[in-house]
């Protein structure tokens, strides 16, 4: 996927101005927020199942190494082949020699976001391979050639008109305006490419290092068809999906689809282990599981750390304030959100993504439900921090924190500073008491007044009422 | 008890009646409070900026200004939450400044949070008639666990009705620097805290914080509201509302 993050600021004014995505984003506070609280109070435990999984997901870090040895182990012990990528461009080649390896001519794929971060579509396209994405969200985003707005539901951004106008467009076929038609209608281009795949590539929710199985959540079924139907699956996933036991992950299981959908359980829990076995029914003839860096091993140790507990729940995005006003386009990569503030500049780099670790006012909402607890506005300071350091915030912002801190650590100083901006101010307010445009600062003024201060700093008066 | 209060920055230079009002709560609450006349700033522009030397810097100088007092109490969530919970992240690599740091933090309180939990002010002194609606500011809830202790003090005012507003949890979009950084994002939130505020039917918005009080009054006014009190907490519960000290 197009990385575009430096346009973060353009791409969030078009969205605020945007009507349609305007009301697609109305939705949020409802459908995820609500039901997601709802099906975390149904547990009654949310605390002491955090912490939990918090510590499932740190423990295996620690020993990362380790525990992706034991998976390759025992995943090979099934009859899958595990691969290792360091970045997304070794990815794309070893998904393609496996292709050319088993002759395959078309691709089904289920959700997977490490491989919108490798751009692995585009790449197999190049090669000359038919990829095709069964997810229903991604499959209408292939068909509009756009990126998702949200690691769980992509098309969020859309609404059901500007989908059935797609569709109609696409398909060739009678508009339908009922979802449950879209959606029957959508089975019925994509059953034919399930059946004439010879590849299947997914990604992988953890991957359990005890048994070597690949586990993965979907509601729409068409995850376990991509992964048993065609001869040959491809697993693609991050390093650090995996989880040490299947214990470990069912407790991880209770808060993934809760924090993401409101759900107790997605309609599809998938648990793919090897090849098919002698006797059974169902499973590829081949497996291969691609484990993706991609510049995951670089947080590890670091204060970034913690960002790897990530589940891709979006819990983050949904009360993040500032995503549910802008959408996830404007954060300009794969990871929008909180957990893309922090992510896009640790995997693309720093100076790839300046505002999003900046567009954020702290309110500390995406932390306070995060699944795994990752301490997301610390991470975002962290970032800032960097580029404070490494000079990479504008001149003026650097000024006048550097004057604004030298003033106020000399009291008399900043006193007589304060006591002539207050006067400043106060003499800018109009009748009505309020600022309506303020030189030097005009962002407060574009859309706000500012409540004009009494004129007298607050230390200035209590020296006088001690005084008289 | 001897309290010293923080004022903040932003109550010295844009609303001194808060001060004040937080003065009087803490005199009707017993205590003996002192205003430290050097303080300034608590460091947290610096230290959501990036800066945490220009942080540290005057973690230390607010530090040595309120270690003699039994309690530092702030009328502001975002900066008791500042004192209270990341200086002590500023100093966590050297022992003998943390253990210092620790012993003020531990002893930092939000007013509401103070005046409930720790000094029980059984009878705010102010007077209101009329209905309010409170906004949760975010480092106070979220950080410090301010949410009932506001209510609880409005709920003994005997002519005041509080009804809640829908999500009056959700950030209003000040932010800080982030308000005039991303102008366009932090008027949209405003808009929509500003809706709520408006479908509650309220005579007043309250909040702990006078940050987010100048984004809800800013962008209410220039909504064309001009009804709507916008109030801190300590001014409706000292009664100091629109005195200008």
């Amino acid at each position: 996927m197009r990385l575009e993050a430096v346009q973060f600021r353009r791409k969030a004014a078009e969205a605020l101005d945007n009507e349609r995505l305007q009301r697609a984003l109305e939705k949020f506070p409802s459908r995820f927020v609500d039901t997601r609280a709802a099906a975390l109070a149904e547990l009654g435990n949310t605390e002491q199942l955090r912490d939990a999984a918090a510590d499932i997901r740190a423990r295996t870090l620690r020993d990362l190494d380790a525990w992706l040895r034991r998976f390759e182990r025992a995943a090979a012990a099934r009859g899958a082949t595990v691969h290792w990528a360091e970045d997304a461009d070794e990815a794309n080649r070893i998904v393609t020699e496996i292709a050319r390896a088993h002759g395959v001519r078309k691709a089904v794929k289920s959700k997977s976001m490490v491989t919108e971060e490798c751009g692995l579509n585009e790449y197999l396209e190049r090669q000359g391979l038919e990829v095709i994405e069964t997810d229903l969200g991604e499959y209408i985003l292939q068909l509009a050639h756009e990126p998702p707005s949200h690691i769980v539901a992509p098309v969020v951004h859309k609404s059901k008109e500007e989908i059935a106008e797609l569709f109609e467009e696409k398909h060739r076929k009678p508009r339908k305006d009922d979802i449950a038609e879209l959606c029957r209608e959508a089975r019925e281009e994509l059953r034919p490419h399930f059946l004439g795949a010879d590849m299947g590539i997914s990604g992988a929710n953890f991957l359990i290092a005890e048994t070597g199985s690949v586990l993965i959540v979907t509601n729409e079924g068409n995850g376990r068809l991509v992964t048993t139907l065609p001869r040959v699956h491809v697993a693609v996933s991050g390093i650090e999906k995996v989880v040490p036991t299947l214990e470990d992950a069912t407790t991880l299981l209770r808060l993934l689809p809760r924090s993401a959908t409101g759900q107790a359980i997605t309609n599809y829990v998938s648990l793919l282990t090897g090849t098919r076995g002698a006797g059974e029914s169902e499973g590829p003839e081949h497996c291969h599981i691609v484990l993706v860096d991609a510049g995951r091993s670089r947080m590890l140790g670091t204060e970034l750390e913690p960002m790897l507990r990530c589940i891709r729940c979006g819990a983050c995005m949904n009360h993040c304030p500032v995503y549910q006003n802008i959408g996830g386009h404007a954060y300009g990569w794969v990871y929008p959100g909180p957990m893309g503030a922090v992510l896009t500049p640790a995997l693309a780099g720093i100076e790839q993504a300046l505002d999003l670790p900046n567009a954020s006012t702290f309110c500390g909402a995406c932390s306070e439900v995060c699944p795994v607890k990752i301490p997301l506005p610390d991470l975002m300071r962290h970032w800032r921090e960097r580029q404070t350091e490494q000079r990479l915030r504008p001149r003026r912002e650097r000024l006048l924190l550097r004057l604004w801190a030298w003033t106020a650590l000399r009291p008399r100083l900043y006193a007589v500073v304060a006591r002539a901006v207050a006067r400043l101010l106060h003499g800018l307010g109009g009748s009505d008491g309020l600022v309506h445009r303020l030189p030097g600062a005009s962002g407060w003024t574009r859309g706000r007044d500012l409540p004009a201060p009494p004129g007298l700093t607050f230390h200035a008066l209590y020296r006088k009422r001690r005084g008289a | 008890m001897r309290v010293g209060l923080f004022v903040t920055c932003l109550v010295d230079l844009m609303r001194p009646s808060v001060g004040f009002a937080a003065l009087e709560l803490l005199k009707a609450a017993g205590c003996e409070v002192v205003v430290p006349q050097a303080q300034t700033c608590c460091g947290q522009p610096g230290y959501n900026s990036g800066d945490r030397a220009a942080a540290r810097a005057l973690a230390l100088k607010l530090v040595g200004e309120f270690e003699d007092c039994d309690y530092v109490v702030v009328p502001s969530g975002s900066c008791a939450g500042m004192i209270r919970v990341h200086y002590p992240t500023l100093f966590r690599d050297e022992p003998a400044a943390l253990e210092r740091v620790r012993r003020l933090s531990a002893r930092t309180y939000e007013l509401t949070d103070f005046l409930v939990s720790v000094a029980r002010l059984d009878a705010p002194p102010g007077e209101f008639h009329g209905v309010v609606t409170f906004h949760d500011s975010c480092s106070g809830l979220r950080e410090l666990g301010v949410q009932r202790q506001p209510r609880a003090l409005l709920a003994r005012m005997p002519d005041l009705t509080l009804v809640e507003m829908r999500e009056a949890t959700t950030c209003c979009g000040f932010g800080g620097t982030f308000a005039v950084k991303y102008d366009d994002i932090s008027t949209r939130m405003a808009d929509k805290k500003c809706a709520h505020i408006d479908a509650s039917g309220a005579d007043a918005v309250v909040a702990c914080d006078l940050g987010c009080l100048l984004q809800i009054e800013g962008r209410l006014r220039r909504r064309g509201d001009h009804a709507t009190m916008v109030l801190h907490v300590a001014e409706v519960l000292a009664g100091e509302e629109g005195a200008c000290g």
